[in-house]
């Protein structure tokens, strides 16, 4: 319980004190050491529930169990780890005159406080207050995608703003639906919202009103999942704002709106006797990877060319949890890991490549291995992990969906498989002139900031060869409670 | 039909045509007026039901929308539009007697998409969710059709006053702690927006929406964005 109040309370305390701290040289640090202190709590209370199993603590409102345990602490470790990164990106692009220095306390606060909203979204248990801080995700987002002020960052920060309005707005009439039907078996008040309930009582929920319920559900949080059609918002927010805003919303916040999707889908599940949830998440998940496959090819930004990337990552992630079953859920929450450890990765080396180059302009990026090795093979490695090349956990997880979706859903795979290979031909062939072309550019004296990109980049790799029990342990008991 | 359901139902009514006056309002000040008499109405008609049902934590909630809808929010949408100084709004993207129509078609599919959740619901208030589902859809058509980022904003706003009204009319109001994060969120995000504006208006002189229509993934990125966008020849540019 305790566990639960530190990791939530820490992101709050930090922002905060950054908010007094403001723009004195030291706020990065202290950015940092909040960090830090989230992640050790969600750290502690990953050991906790390790030893002592799930948990729902203080008055049933928040709830940890083997689904959203190692998501906590995925977004606590990513979150520190960018929060690493961002402080020499930041510092230099206040140097070079891209934001007053003044504008970083906005940005630190903002940070902290869109980290917290993310941990409430995974820890309550109350449906309803998963909305709210979904809500609260894009509400502290909005001010950070438009943090350079520019008219492509305000136009992509309006978008954001009034797309993800909109979307968030028909999860809330999901939400009134769900709590409608919950209030006929649970009767009125505030347990009737609480998951933990209503998946205890999931058979007898008003099926009519549920499958409409979920249809809202998933266009409202699809919309942040960034599903196609409703990824409008995905690519510019992405490519317009600070660079670790782009690695965390790429690898945390479309995690966070999936995993909404997902306890939705569970309850759904359990009232309806038909696949109607799955069928719908499989649609939605194969249209994403095929259309973001090809819009890929078309890309000239660097930081656009990965958003759409993982528009195809969560598509496939999204089709996963529609095929069901222990073999597919298992595969889809550990490419959700993967995912997010490795996209983050390669926004960390895109941000220090676009940096040196001085231009997101793919065409104008040319030689990163000279300018700068590290940066280079960060970059390569990255996109070769998230390309699915084996022995990177990509590619273990692809291969169970793909092998999974071969013996049930056999109509799926060739889509599958020409999206992976046009994604494959359209990053690969970007990706390697941009580190190996020739550059008149010179080895610039300053040392980036590597370490987390190869510290993720490492994990990945680990996590293809050998996942640690306890982790195999935990995905399979949640693949089991998904379905 | 007790008298409680009959006033409920010409409060429905009642919000129905404000919602249908919004989107014909041209005038962004007039606009600001509809959506505070939209939440009056809302107030009016959740406390109408709070009394014929006995349900104190309504009480709670009639409070809660007209501090909120009645007088904060309007009074933050008049400051922003007297400090930004954009009264008139000239022309939507469809006119107006096509923009009617459409929203005829889209109270006849409200009003068919809650059929059978009203048939299961047990309320007094469960005629009324057609005509809640109705005016999301209504503020939701106002959103599109609108090219200037004030009228948008109420439209959203107006989104979920019609949410709210789903709200009480399926279920008697959600659990208090959810309908206060979500004034939370409302008031939050109205504040993030006003600062927002300012921004849009100093780097575009203007809020028109169409200077926020730039971004295309093949686009010449503009200058500020990009320091080596001048260095690309049309030759080497994508179709």
């Amino acid at each position: 319980m305790i566990g639960i109040v530190a990791v939530l309370a820490l992101p709050l305390l930090g922002a905060a004190v950054l908010a007094f701290v403001g723009e004195r040289p030291y706020a990065s640090r202290v950015n940092v050491a909040a960090s830090l202190a989230t992640f050790l709590a969600a750290a502690g209370l990953t050991l906790d529930v390790i030893a002592h199993g799930p948990q729902v603590a203080l008055g049933r409102q928040f709830l940890v169990d083997p689904f959203n345990v190692f998501l906590v602490a995925l977004t606590a470790f990513v979150a520190f780890t960018t929060s690493v990164f961002s402080r020499p990106y930041m510092l230099i692009e206040a140097e070079h005159g891209r934001l007053p220095v003044a504008r970083l306390r906005l940005y630190h606060g903002m940070y902290q406080l869109f980290t917290f909203t993310m941990l409430l979204a995974l820890l309550t248990n109350n449906v309803g207050v998963l909305w709210v801080a979904m809500e609260g995700a894009t509400l502290t987002t909005v001010l950070l995608v438009s943090l350079y002020r520019t008219p492509a960052s305000l136009e992509a920060a309006w978008k954001y703003f009034i797309l993800c309005g909109v979307g968030i707005a028909q999860a809330l009439f999901g939400t009134i639906l769900l709590y409608f039907a919950a209030e006929k078996v649970l009767g009125a008040g505030g347990n009737a919202l609480l998951w933990t309930e209503l998946d205890a009582v999931r058979g007898d929920l008003e099926p009519t009103v549920l499958a409409i319920a979920f249809v809202f559900l998933l266009v409202g949080y699809g919309t942040k999942v960034g599903l196609v059609p409703l990824h409008n918002w995905l690519p510019d927010a992405h490519a317009e704002g600070p660079t670790p805003v782009s690695a965390v919303l790429s690898g945390l916040l479309l995690n966070v709106a999936l995993y909404a999707v997902v306890r939705c889908k569970i309850l759904v599940d359990g009232a309806l006797p038909g696949a109607f949830a799955r069928n719908l998440m499989m649609g939605f998940g194969l249209v994403s990877v095929v259309v973001a496959a090809f819009l890929l090819l078309r890309q000239r930004d660097i930081k656009r060319l990965f958003a759409y990337s993982s528009i195809e990552h969560m598509g496939i992630i999204t089709f996963a949890f529609g095929l069901g079953g222990p073999v597919a859920n298992f595969a889809g929450l550990l490419h959700m890991t993967v995912h997010s450890l490795t996209k983050s990765a390669i926004f960390f080396a895109a941000g220090h490549a676009t940096q040196k180059t001085g231009t997101q302009i793919m065409q104008d990026i040319r030689g990163l291995v000279t300018i700068s090795p590290v940066v280079g093979w960060g970059l390569t490695l990255g996109a070769l992990a998230i390309l699915g090349m084996p022995p990177f956990g990509v590619f273990a997880s692809e291969f169970l969906i793909l092998t999974t979706a071969m013996r049930e859903q056999p109509w799926a795979t060739p889509f599958l498989l020409t999206a992976l290979g046009v994604a494959f031909a359209a990053i690969f062939s970007k990706v390697q002139p941009m580190v190996f072309g020739d550059t008149t550019a010179t080895r610039l004296p300053v040392r980036p900031a590597m370490l987390p990109v190869f510290v993720h980049l490492a994990l990945v790799l680990m996590l293809g060869l050998w996942i640690p029990p306890f982790l195999a342990q935990w995905y399979r008991s949640a693949a089991q409670l998904i379905g | 039909m007790t008298i409680g359901a009959q006033l409920i139902n010409l409060f429905a009514a009642i919000l129905l045509l404000l919602a249908f006056a919004m989107l014909s309002q041209r005038r962004v000040v007039s606009l600001i007026d509809l959506f505070a008499a939209q939440g009056l109405v809302l107030a009016l008609s959740t406390a109408v039901v709070a009394y014929t049902t006995s349900q104190p934590h309504l009480y709670q909630s009639v409070a809660l929308t007209l501090l909120l809808k009645v007088f904060l929010l309007p009074w933050l949408l008049y400051r922003m539009v007297r400090r930004l100084d954009v009264r008139w709004e000239f022309e939507g993207l469809v006119n107006i007697p096509t923009t009617m129509l459409i929203g005829i078609v889209l109270v006849v599919f409200a009003f068919n998409l809650a059929l059978p959740i009203s048939e299961i619901a047990s309320t007094v208030t469960r005629s009324t969710l057609g005509i809640a589902i109705a005016s999301v859809m209504l503020s939701f058509l106002m959103m599109i059709v609108r090219r200037k980022a004030i009228p948008q904003v109420i439209g959203f706003l107006a989104m979920e006053n019609g949410l709210f009204f789903a709200a009480t009319s399926a279920t008697y109001g959600m659990p208090m702690v959810v309908e206060l994060g979500i004034a939370l969120d409302v008031l939050v995000g109205m504040l993030i927006l006003g600062v927002f504006f300012f921004q849009i208006r100093e780097q575009f002189d203007s809020l028109d929406l169409k200077n926020l229509e730039q971004l295309r993934d093949e686009r010449m990125p503009r200058p500020g964005v990009s320091r080596k966008a001048q260095a690309v020849s049309p030759e080497s540019k994508q179709p």
